[in-house]
């Protein structure tokens, strides 16, 4: 009887998510497609939007957040701390790359692509791109999650570390990759294939509608996450992450269960790969470096690690900071107080300092997930407190 | 009576310490099988062995027949083989139910699970009170009573409980040992730990002396316990 009422909450509140998700896109999306453009618009207004959230700036962040929620499996619901998953992202972006662009200019295949059957290239339709590109991850998430996964958290952060220099870095010097051009190098593959959505080619200004797809995308995320986190596997990884021990005498197959998050995680960092490139036009290998890696996992960390609500605020919230919102920030104080100001190579030291004042006051993140909370403060709870909470128990 | 599990010359090292020397063990279909020995004698290392925590160095293990050194611990929670860790290792911060919901991890049949639930709940009423609570804030009592319920949840035919009534006030041991009484009539083969030996030898059919990695002695219950040697070592009068 407990059980069935529990899973009808379970409905309810998915219900809720999905309708005041739906709400906030279309707002939105009316927003930026309808009423950015339209010329009724008070000045202010459109200054305004294209000062603290200019289209491009809203749409960075939106990958931002579907790669944050991937990296959320790993991170937050397996507990296994990935410094390299910006790796993830550049192989996502390469499949982008090398099947929707006329990179190799030699071949020509067209799957149902947007560009005209004759153009040179690889060009294979959007949507199954971004499957490949998550298929691709995936399986580098296993192939790389296969051999190290049996080690302890700190040296698997390590290899990660090291898994997420080395891809870019091949990518950085893929010109002469055993003698194929694999990445035209520094150069960077420029001008990826515009999306199809049927009646219309989504290019790179497109912003809008792409804003849609990618809030659709993340939408997919959120809904993966959270029944993931419902189901069998969710309950494994959460055992895992409490007690890897007690987990295996419960029969969780430790291996199984992790290398499936470490795909999972991937799979949505191919995702989030293969939007980024439609949404520079471009695949760039500078773009791929570490600092990318720690970003990422700063917004899970600050968000609320485990929790896809935090987990998006936090994404939201930093790439805005990173992106527009501190530049906003430091040229309004800039023509106010007649200073000049360059706020934005403060970023690090704004970074920094948030992290420090999280770490003392507020562990668990923004928007907490209720258990990593006890685990965060379990320290605190010191003698006093656990005797009380005994007696409150009536013992 | 057929050897369920069948514990042969198995030796078992940490890198050069070697823990278990030379075990040979067998419990039977249906009986409690208790394992006592001072602290270091290898009794646990004993038990993760055939839990597959640990793989042995030499020996062999059959359960039903079937060679279950070197398989993977999942596996063996597969075959039916629920193991009751030592420090009890509750999930602490997950509820009592999802404690138990763990515990049938393996397990498909829904509607069978949620009646073992409501069993196991029969067998420790204190833990139906706790349900929704986290298992971390509950004492050690009603830690352990979960410990136990979370290894039965996974429809155990062998149950291996490591020192179940440690650090547990004297009316909690009894409770404890009652239950396994209990759990044996139920149809679980129970392999047990203790080093509250006299407790163990009361509930037990048969017991194994365990000194320095070695059985030093083995026989049923009520002999060992009008043995001289263990009365002196292990049951302190």
């Amino acid at each position: 009887m407990v059980k069935s009422t529990g899973t009808s909450n379970l409905t309810r509140s998915n219900r809720n998510w999905i309708r005041g998700y739906s709400i906030a896109a279309l707002v939105m999306f009316i927003t930026y497609q309808y009423l950015l453009p339209w010329e009724g618009l008070p000045l202010g207004i459109y200054d305004g939007i294209n000062k603290w959230m200019p289209p491009a700036a809203l749409n960075e962040s939106l990958v931002y957040v579907i790669m944050a929620l991937g990296l959320n499996i790993i991170v937050g619901y397996a507990g296994l701390l990935d410094l390299g998953y910006v790796a993830f992202w550049a192989i996502g972006g390469y499949c982008a790359g090398w099947f929707m662009s006329e990179f190799f200019y030699f071949l020509n295949i067209n799957f149902f692509g947007s560009v005209p059957a004759e153009s040179p290239g690889i060009h294979i339709n959007f949507w199954l791109v971004l499957l490949i590109g998550g298929l691709v991850c995936a399986f580098f998430g296993a192939l790389i999650g296969a051999p190290t996964l049996r080690l302890k958290s700190d040296y698997l952060a390590l290899v990660t570390l090291g898994f997420g220099e080395i891809i870019p870095q091949v990518f950085f010097n893929g010109e002469d990759f055993f003698g194929f051009n694999i990445s035209n190098g520094t150069k960077g593959i420029v001008r990826v294939d515009p999306i199809p959505a049927g009646v219309k080619n989504l290019g790179p200004f497109d912003f809008g509608w792409k804003l849609l797809l990618f809030i659709f995308l993340a939408a997919v995320m959120v809904f993966i996450s959270l029944r993931l986190r419902r189901g069998r596997l969710g309950r494994a990884w959460l055992a895992v992450r409490e007690d890897e021990l007690a987990a295996s005498m419960m029969g969780v197959p430790l291996m199984r269960t992790k290398l499936a998050a470490y795909a999972i995680g991937a799979f949505s960092g191919g995702l989030g790969g293969v939007a980024f490139a439609t949404h520079v036009d471009g695949v760039y290998a500078e773009r791929f470096n570490f600092a990318i890696s720690i970003f990422l996992v700063a917004m899970v960390v600050l968000g609320g690690m485990g929790n896809v609500w935090g987990v998006i605020l936090g994404a939201f919230v930093l790439s805005w900071v990173n992106g527009n919102g501190l530049a906003a920030f430091g040229s309004v104080y800039n023509e106010t107080f007649g200073t000049s100001i360059d706020f934005t190579s403060f970023t690090f030291l704004l970074f920094g300092l948030v992290l420090i004042l999280m770490m003392l006051f507020k562990r668990e993140g923004f928007v907490p997930e209720s258990r990593m909370k006890l685990l965060m403060h379990e320290s605190e709870l010191d003698e006093e407190e656990s005797v009380e909470k005994k007696k409150k128990v009536g013992r | 009576m057929s050897a369920m599990l069948e514990v042969k010359n198995i030796q078992v090292a940490y890198g050069k310490i070697i823990a278990v020397k030379d075990v040979s063990i067998t419990v039977n279909q249906g009986e409690i099988v208790t394992l006592i020995g001072s602290n270091g004698a290898g009794k646990s290392t004993t038990l993760r062995t055939i839990s597959g925590l640990i793989k042995p160095k030499s020996g062999q293990i059959t359960f039903n027949g079937k060679r279950i050194d070197g398989m993977p611990g999942h596996e063996i929670v597969g075959l039916g083989v629920c193991h009751a860790p030592e420090g009890r290792r509750i999930f602490p911060r997950m509820t009592v139910r999802e404690n138990l919901d763990l515990g049938a991890f393996l397990r498909t049949d829904k509607v069978e699970v949620a009646a073992d639930v409501e069993k196991v709940l029969n067998l420790f009423p204190r833990l139906k009170e706790r349900i929704d609570q986290r298992a971390g804030t509950l004492s050690g009592g009603e830690q352990q009573m979960l410990a136990v319920s979370r290894a039965l949840m996974g429809n155990p035919k062998l149950l291996l409980l490591d020192e179940p009534s440690m650090g547990l006030a004297p009316v909690l041991v009894e409770l404890i040992f009652e239950t396994i009484a209990k759990i044996r009539k139920q149809g679980v083969t129970v392999l047990l730990i203790e080093q509250n030996a006299t407790a163990a030898l009361e509930v037990a059919d048969r017991a194994y002396v365990l000194e320095s990695g070695k059985v030093k002695m083995s026989g049923s219950a009520k002999e060992l316990s009008a043995d001289d040697k263990v009365t002196k070592a292990y049951l302190g009068h």
